[in-house]
C-alpha cells in the first residue's frame, strides 16, 4: 500500500474535516433524540410516577400499535389532510405565483400583501378561525346566510363530516402563499428568451404554459411538495387548537401527545413517535427516488 | 370613584420597583397557579393578596389554561421535570390519584382539629395511601339553570323533574321564542370531547341507574341497556333542544349561549349563578337553579356529578411552610365564607351553608345541599393514575355517540374492550 495518499484520499479527508461540524450537531439533535425515543418506546414507563420506574417490555408497544384503532384513525387523517391540503394549496399557489409573476402596477405590494397569512402564528389564526366558524355568533355562517348559499348555520367544528374539510381549508389559507413563493422564485428563472422563442414560432398562451413554463417548473415544483408534504405530514397546531383531541379529526402527532403528555405514557407515546419518523420517512423515500429521476 | 388609569400604573409602577428590592422586602414569595374559568383568577388573586398583606409575604399568582385537560397536561409536566416554580397548585377533585406523589403530606404540617372542619367526603378525596395531599377549595356540582321569566310565559310552574319534562319544555320554548331570536335553543350543555363531557355524561347514565363507568369495587360497568337508554336521550337532543354545535362547546361556550339569554335551559356548575347575576348581565334576575332532572323510569334518581377544586402544595416547593400557611388562609372559613357570598363558589366547610349572610347571598346553596352532599364523584379513586385514560376513553365514546358516527350499543361495548385493556391486570 502507498504511503501517501492519493490525491481523492486526501480530498476526502479534508472533506469530512469540514463536514465534522455539522456531522456533530446533527448527531446531538437529531439522532440522539431519535435514539433516545427509539429506547423508551421498548419500556413501560409512566410521567406520574415519581421516580419514574421504567419496565422493560420488549416490543409489546409495537405489537399494541399494530392493532390499535385510534392509532390507524389518526394515520388515515392525517393521510387525507396532508393528500387534500397539499394538492389545493399545490393548485392555488401556482395560480396565485403565475399572477403575481405578470407585470402590473402594485406588484410589489401584491406580493408583500399574499404572504400575511403565512406570517401569522398558527395558533392565533386558527384561534380566530375557530371563532369565524362558531355556529351561534360566528362570521362565516352570517355571511353564507346573508348571500342565501346555507338555509340555517352549519356547526363546521361539530360535524364530524366538515370538520375536517374546515380545517383544511384553514391550513389552504395558511400555507398557499407558501407555495406561491416557492412557485414564484422557479417561475422567475426560467429565461424570457424562451417565451419570446416561443411568440415567433406563433405558439398561443396556453401551449407556452404546458410546454414551456410547467416542464420547466418540474424541480421548483417537486422541492416546494416535498416541503410541505413532510410539513403536513407532522402536523398538530391547527388541528389541537380547532377540534382537540377528537377522533374525526386527530393527527398522527396530536395522538402521539395526548399519549405522551395526558397520558404520560412514556413507552406508548415513543413507539407512536417512532411510527410517525418510519411513516415520513418513507414519504421522503419515495419523493427522493421520484426526484431523482426526474432531475436526472 | 374610578381611579385614573395613570394612577394605576404608577401604583403598579412602585410595586414592582419594592418587588425588585430583595433586602428591603421581609417575607418570601409563594407562586400560586389558580384556574381562569369565569372569574376563578380574580378571586383568586384578591385573596391571596389578602394573605400576603397579613403575613408580609408575597404572593404570584399564576393563571392556567381554562380547559381542565389543557391545565392537567400543563402541571403534568412541570411537576415531572421537578419544577420549584409554583408552590400552590389547584388541582381537580380527580387528580390527587393522579398527580398525588408529587404533593406534600398535609397531614405533617396541620392540625388534625382543621382536618374535621370539612367535608369528610371531601377529605376522603384528598387522601391517598394515608397521604393528605390537598385541603378542599371550593366543591361544585353539576345543576340545572333556567329561565324563570320564560317558565311562567309559556305556562310552567316548576322547573322540569324528569328528562322527558326538560325536553317537552325546552321544545314548546324554543318554538315560541324562535318566533323573535332565531338564534334561541332549548338548553345547551358541554358536549366537546374533553373531561367536561365525562361530567355531563356520568349524569345522564347515573340517572337512570347505569352506574359509574366503573364500580367502587373496580369492575367495569358502563356497558350496560340503563347507560345505552342514557346516552340515546342525550343524542336525541343535539339538533332538536342543543344547537348542533354544543358538540364542540365547554362550561364557557354554553355560558355564552346561556347569559346572552339565548336557552331556556342551561347544564352548567354554581359559579354561572353569580356571572348570570352581574349588574351587567341580560337575565340578571331572572333565572334560577334547581337539581338535574332523572329518567322517568322506576330507578330514576337525581344526579350531579361532583366537581370542586383543591390546594395542594408541590413537594419541589422551596417555601412549604408559607405555601401550607397560604393554603390554610384560602381554604379558611373566612375567605370561603367571602367566596361564597361574591362568587358562589361552593364551600368545603359544612358550617358555610348555616351562615346568614351566605345564604342570603345564594339561597339556593341551603335548598341544594342535599345534592351538593350527596354529589356523584367519577371513578378516579378506584382507577387512579389511569383515570385520565379511562376518562378519555369515555367522553370518547359518547362524543361518537352524539356525532352519530357510532351506534350507542357499538360504542359502549367498544368502550368496554378499551376500559379492559386500560385496567389490564388492575387500576
Amino acid at each position: 500500500m502507498a504511503r501517501r495518499l492519493s490525491l481523492s484520499a486526501r480530498r476526502a479527508r479534508i472533506a469530512w474535516a469540514f463536514m465534522a461540524p455539522s456531522v456533530l450537531i446533527l448527531l446531538a439533535v437529531a439522532a440522539y433524540p431519535l435514539f433516545r425515543t427509539f429506547q423508551l418506546s421498548l419500556f413501560r414507563a409512566n410521567l406520574l410516577d415519581y421516580p419514574l420506574r421504567p419496565e422493560w417490555v420488549g416490543l409489546a408497544n409495537y405489537a399494541y400499535m399494530v392493532q390499535d384503532l385510534y392509532w390507524w384513525t389518526s394515520v388515515k387523517n392525517t393521510v387525507i389532510f396532508t393528500v387534500a391540503s397539499v394538492s389545493l394549496e399545490t393548485v392555488l399557489g401556482l395560480g396565485v405565483a403565475l399572477l403575481v409573476n405578470a407585470k402590473f402596477p402594485l406588484r410589489g405590494m401584491m406580493r408583500t400583501a399574499m404572504l400575511i397569512p403565512w406570517a401569522i402564528p398558527t395558533v392565533v389564526s386558527a384561534q380566530m378561525w375557530r371563532w369565524m366558524y362558531n355556529d351561534v355568533y360566528g362570521v362565516i355562517n352570517d355571511l353564507l346566510l346573508r348571500v342565501h348559499l346555507i338555509a340555517k348555520p352549519v356547526a363546521w367544528l361539530a360535524d364530524p363530516h366538515l370538520v375536517l374539510p374546515a380545517i383544511i381549508a384553514v391550513d389552504v389559507w395558511k400555507t398557499t402563499p407558501f407555495m406561491a413563493l416557492l412557485l414564484l422564485a422557479g417561475l422567475q428563472s426560467i429565461p424570457e428568451e424562451l417565451y419570446e422563442a416561443a411568440r415567433v414560432d406563433g405558439a398561443s398562451g396556453v401551449q407556452q404554459f404546458w410546454f414551456i413554463t410547467l416542464p420547466l417548473l418540474v424541480p421548483a415544483l417537486l422541492v416546494a411538495l416535498i416541503f410541505r408534504t413532510l410539513d403536513a405530514l407532522r402536523v398538530f397546531d391547527v388541528i389541537y387548537v380547532m377540534s382537540g383531541v377528537n377522533p374525526s379529526t386527530m393527527s398522527m402527532s396530536v395522538y402521539a401527545r395526548q399519549q405522551l403528555v395526558d397520558f404520560g405514557d412514556l413507552g406508548y407515546g415513543s413507539a407512536l413517535s417512532t411510527g410517525i419518523f418510519f411513516i415520513i420517512a418513507l414519504f421522503v423515500a419515495l419523493y427522493l427516488s421520484v426526484l431523482r429521476v426526474e432531475v436526472d | 370613584m374610578k381611579r385614573p388609569g395613570w394612577l394605576k400604573v404608577a401604583l403598579a409602577a412602585v410595586g414592582l420597583l419594592a418587588m425588585g428590592v430583595p433586602a428591603a422586602a421581609k417575607g418570601v414569595t409563594v407562586t400560586i397557579s389558580c384556574g381562569s374559568v369565569g372569574k376563578g383568577y380574580n378571586f383568586c388573586k384578591e385573596g391571596a393578596e389578602a394573605w400576603a398583606k397579613q403575613t408580609g409575604n408575597q404572593v404570584r399568582v399564576l393563571a392556567s389554561p381554562k380547559s381542565t385537560t389543557d391545565r392537567l397536561a400543563l402541571y403534568q409536566q412541570q411537576l415531572a421535570a421537578g419544577s420549584s416554580e409554583v408552590d400552590v397548585y389547584m388541582i381537580d377533585v380527580i387528580w390527587p390519584g393522579i398527580l398525588g406523589e408529587f404533593f406534600v403530606d398535609l397531614n405533617q404540617y396541620i392540625d388534625p382539629k382543621v382536618k374535621s372542619e370539612f367535608f369528610p367526603a371531601l377529605i376522603k378525596a384528598n387522601t391517598v395511601d394515608g397521604r393528605l395531599v390537598g385541603l378542599p377549595w371550593f366543591t361544585d356540582a353539576g345543576i340545572l339553570y333556567y329561565r324563570t321569566d320564560l317558565l311562567k310565559k309559556y305556562g310552567y310552574t316548576a322547573p322540569p323533574k324528569t328528562w322527558d319534562e326538560l325536553k317537552a319544555m325546552a321544545a314548546k320554548i324554543q318554538a315560541g321564542e324562535r318566533k323573535e331570536n332565531p338564534k334561541f335553543w332549548g338548553f345547551v350543555w358541554q358536549g366537546a370531547p374533553y373531561e367536561g363531557l365525562t361530567c355531563d355524561a356520568l349524569e345522564w347514565i347515573y340517572s337512570y341507574g347505569g352506574g359509574t363507568i366503573v364500580d367502587a369495587q373496580g369492575n367495569i360497568t358502563v356497558n350496560n341497556p340503563k347507560a345505552a337508554a342514557a346516552l340515546k336521550m342525550a343524542k336525541s337532543w343535539v339538533n332538536t333542544i342543543s344547537p348542533p354545535g354544543v358538540l364542540a362547546y365547554m362550561e364557557e361556550d354554553a355560558r355564552g349561549v346561556w347569559q346572552a339569554g339565548n336557552a331556556a335551559f342551561m347544564r352548567n356548575w354554581p359559579y354561572a349563578y353569580a356571572l348570570g347575576n352581574s349588574a351587567d348581565s341580560p337575565i340578571k334576575g331572572k333565572f334560577d337553579v334547581t337539581v338535574l332532572p332523572k329518567a322517568s323510569t322506576p330507578d330514576g334518581r337525581h344526579a350531579a356529578t361532583l366537581g370542586g377544586w383543591q390546594l395542594a402544595v408541590s413537594r419541589f416547593s422551596k417555601h412549604k411552610k408559607e405555601a401550607v400557611s397560604l393554603v390554610l388562609y384560602l381554604t379558611g372559613f373566612n375567605e370561603q365564607k367571602r367566596r361564597a357570598i361574591y362568587g358562589t363558589y361552593l364551600p368545603t366547610r359544612p358550617a358555610l351553608y348555616q351562615d346568614p349572610d351566605v345564604l342570603s347571598a345564594a339561597p339556593f346553596m341551603g335548598r341544594l345541599y342535599d345534592v351538593f352532599v350527596n354529589a356523584v364523584p367519577r371513578p378516579s379513586a378506584q382507577t387512579k393514575k389511569k383515570y385520565n385514560q379511562v376518562s378519555s376513553a369515555f367522553w370518547t365514546a359518547v362524543h361518537s355517540v352524539l356525532e352519530g358516527k357510532a351506534s350507542t350499543e357499538m360504542a359502549l361495548s367498544q368502550l368496554e374492550r378499551q376500559l379492559k385493556r386500560i385496567k389490564g391486570s388492575g387500576w
